[in-house]
């Protein structure tokens, strides 16, 4: 696992109080969203926050959200391709 | 008002590091412990088994708990209202929500600024889809309780309603919920429900 997927799933834990799981629980490709970690429209925002916060990426449009928080590994090339930090 | 056609059916109390289910004490944890340890151990001792608990607030997570115990014996119907109290409404989160707003605020946090978050926590858990209300008092105010309890009940709006006062300042918590129905023995009165408040402090 790379070192910016590992710290994505730490942040997510941590930022959205995902106590009952731990990082090896997340695989990569499962999606955020729906049936996969079950998060809502909430955690959308966070994640957001969370994106400039981190990485300094702002995000302007919401519909570019669905498909970067698709899955940890679409996040991970995301951010890998636009980060300012 | 009272008719005496409504009981106490049931009520629990949470303060000071425990839980009393009628008077019984079921949980109770070191004093030590501050408020997010004590709702994470009451979560595990009740085996809560709701993910989103750990996102709540502290406000909702006492309601979560308080109402866990409350339900556990009975049949809860989608109709049963929820009509609670407290002095200083959500004021942990506001503050918390003030001391982001220099920095980056937190979504997850903002959407707990409001008192009435709890009953729709508690609502979503429960399945219950009934009239719900949140007022801002002084203190617990028993003679208002019954009152509206037994208006929501003489207008056949529902068949049951779940009461009280739950209050969380500087950490400190004070939560005490009746169910109130036809079922029982107590007899619903000012008198009943504000002996039953005071009976933790004791």
């Amino acid at each position: 696992m790379s070192d910016l997927r590992r710290e994505l799933k730490q942040n997510i834990i941590e930022q959205l109080n995902l106590e009952e799981l731990e990082v090896t629980d997340i695989d990569n490709e499962v999606p955020l969203f729906g049936d996969g970690l079950g998060l809502d429209s909430i955690d959308v925002l966070e994640l957001i926050v969370m994106l400039e916060k981190d990485y300094g990426i702002k995000l302007t449009d919401p519909e570019q959200g669905k498909e970067i928080f698709a899955s940890i590994d679409k996040m991970a090339e995301y951010i890998e391709a636009n980060r300012t930090k | 008002m009272s008719n005496g056609n409504y009981k106490i059916t049931d009520f629990v109390h949470i303060k000071d590091h425990r839980i009393f289910h009628g008077k019984d004490q079921v949980f109770k944890t070191e004093k030590s412990l501050g408020l997010d340890q004590f709702l994470k151990a009451s979560y595990k001792k009740l085996e809560i088994a709701y993910p989103k608990f750990h996102k709540m607030d502290g406000l909702c997570k006492l309601g979560i708990v308080a109402s866990e115990v409350l339900f556990k014996d009975h049949y809860i119907s989608s109709d049963t209202a929820l009509v609670f109290s407290n002095s200083v409404s959500s004021l942990e989160t506001d503050k918390k929500h003030q001391q982001a707003m220099g920095r980056m605020v937190s979504p997850s946090i903002f959407v707990y600024t409001l008192p009435n978050i709890v009953l729709g926590e508690i609502s979503i858990k429960h399945k219950l889809q009934s009239e719900n209300v949140f007022f801002i008092e002084n203190r617990f105010n028993a003679e208002f309780m019954r009152d509206y309890a037994e208006v929501l009940l003489e207008a056949k709006k529902t068949p049951a309603v779940v009461c009280g006062w739950i209050d969380l300042k500087n950490a400190e918590y004070d939560v005490f919920l009746c169910l109130i129905s036809k079922k029982g023995e107590i007899p619903l009165s000012k008198e009943n429900l504000k002996q039953l408040y005071l009976f933790e402090n004791e």
